[in-house]
């Protein structure tokens, strides 16, 4: 676990977690230092997995750049997708069909659920109990078989397009999604049975990596880590797009701040998402899936900026245009990396093994953060 | 406040800004050695209450660089773009990372790859690249024969 470790003058310990780690979920390098057990500062080290997407845009068509963002927070590939399609209609001022709007907030909730699913058991897993990775698997690989059939890829869907989506739903979709709804919600009181309600689970998340609202606000937090301390951002509800205005679902809050309160927000999260999927399954409007567009998209001289929120939280997607064939700018603001600035913040003062459970409940995924 | 009362407000606060037409966001753009003293107000005014910046990078035009800063209100639920001019070949602002702590981690990352100096940043250090790497590659003009692959 511990590649290096090195005595300082002062007495504090000076150890390395990662690039290699089980649960960085990734090449994150984290250099703590240490007082006994108790943690003085952490500073990420980034950019194992730097690939400079942003650059690489400037390259790509506006059909094609959508999809390295596939590749940038990959359990969220869906979201990401969308609010690159976002930012492309906004240049282009396309009216997007109904159907395919719904598509769209279908397979962003679905893909909601499947990373939350993986959250939860990735971090029941790094707390010390394995049987609920399992368990939540189990329900995502029915997501994943559905998502397939679909779109034809597990993980990197790449199913949005500007105008709408690539091809029609699958004529199973709907009878497969209504199947797991039944199955997931009565697997969502299992989940709670075996880690909510357990004590020890409960003793490593409370009054764990607290933070308060103003400083959460002030490090950029968004999604479930600053739902957690209380502050009300949900850009579904703050900025809809799509649907998401006619659509009847609340945003979870808790006051707590801590791990327990992120962990709370995140549980209620799957429930409202499994909510929004049950209003449209049966409500799929026949049309067109995807607007007309042209072939060679050519976006005019400007700023596009789209917001949508993924499961980790808030990304924006801006794109500077000079009226060319290629972005001459992109810059993504990725959930993860600045949720990830306030890690140092939460751990200061905790022990070293509470550690693991704040990243955790940060639900970190490295290439979002090294884009 | 709407896009107008905002205009007006943030006019108020210094002679020098000037304001884009159209754009989703009011979009102003303020000289860079005034740049932390305007930041410093649209954060602290209550009128203003900007606690939010969800965005901040930098775009390389050639023949300079500009800052771009993303600001909210959760509170008054107004957002404005400020957007600052700087020096191609010796870019230097103000750090904002003690007004919004974000800017801490996300001044690091466009020091990295733009090589814009924050001035009074507290650990102004390359973020994804490595301590010796060379250039910019954000920069329009990097080039990198192993690691850049042209269509």
């Amino acid at each position: 676990m511990l590649q290096e470790v090195a005595q300082k003058e002062t007495g504090d310990l000076v150890i390395n977690v990662g690039p290699q780690h089980p649960s960085t979920h990734g090449v994150l390098h984290l250099v703590i230092t240490l007082n006994g057990e108790t943690i003085k500062k952490v500073e990420p080290h980034l950019g194992y997995i730097h690939r400079s997407i942003e650059k690489m845009c400037e390259s790509l068509s506006y059909r094609q750049f959508i999809y390295s963002t596939s590749r940038m927070d990959y359990l969220s590939a869906h979201i990401n997708n969308h609010a690159c399609a976002l930012a492309v209609e906004k240049g282009l001022q396309i009216e997007i069909p109904e159907r395919a709007q719904v598509i769209r907030v279908l397979m962003d909730e679905l893909t909601r659920l499947a990373s939350h699913q993986l959250w939860w058991g990735a971090l029941a897993m790094d707390v010390g109990a394995i049987t609920p990775f399992f368990h939540a698997f189990r329900e995502r690989e029915v997501l994943n078989d559905i998502m397939e059939e679909t779109c034809g890829a597990r993980l990197t869907m790449n199913y949005m397009v500007p105008g709408g989506v690539m091809f029609d739903l699958h004529p199973n979709f709907q009878s497969r999604v209504k199947d797991f709804i039944t199955l997931f919600k009565s697997k969502l009181p299992e989940y709670d049975e075996l880690v909510t309600g357990n004590v020890i689970f409960q003793n490593r998340m409370k009054q764990v990596g607290f933070i308060s609202a103003e400083d959460a606000v002030s490090y950029g937090c968004t999604g479930p880590t600053l739902r957690g301390s209380g502050v009300s951002c949900d850009i579904r509800k703050h900025h809809p797009y799509e649907l998401y205005d006619k659509l009847q679902f609340t945003e979870p809050l808790e006051t707590g701040g801590d791990c327990w309160a992120r962990y709370l927000v995140r549980m209620e999260e799957m429930r409202q998402s499994l909510h929004i999927v049950e209003q449209l399954i049966d409500n799929i409007p026949e049309g067109e899936f995807q607007a007309k567009t042209k072939a060679v998209l050519k976006l005019p001289k400007g700023e596009f900026y789209s917001r949508v929120e993924t499961a980790r939280g808030e990304l924006g997607v801006y794109i500077v245009s000079e009226g060319g064939l290629t972005p001459y700018r992109i810059k993504f603001r990725s959930p993860g990396f600045s949720n990830l600035s306030a890690l140092d913040h939460m751990a200061r003062g905790q022990k070293i093994g509470d550690l693991v459970a704040i990243m955790g409940t940060l639900d970190l995924v490295i290439p979002d953060i090294d884009r | 406040m709407n896009r107008e009362e905002l205009q007006s407000a943030i006019t108020a606060l210094n002679a020098d800004i000037t304001f884009e037409e159209g754009g989703e966001y009011l979009t102003a753009n303020i000289p860079a050695d005034a740049c932390r003293d305007i930041m410093q107000a649209l954060h602290n005014l209550p009128a203003f209450e900007m606690d939010y910046m969800f965005c901040l990078t930098c775009v390389d035009w050639k023949t300079h660089l500009t800052m771009v800063y993303h600001l909210e209100s959760r509170k008054h639920a107004h957002a404005v773009v400020i957007k600052s001019k700087l020096d191609r070949e010796n870019p230097e602002i103000e750090t904002l990372s003690d007004i919004w702590r974000t800017a801490e981690f996300l001044e690091r990352e466009v020091y990295d790859l733009f090589g814009v100096r924050f001035i009074h940043h507290s650990d102004l250090r390359r973020l994804l690249l490595t301590d010796d790497w060379e250039g910019y590659p954000l920069r329009k003009d990097y080039e990198d024969p192993i690691n850049m692959i042209k269509l």
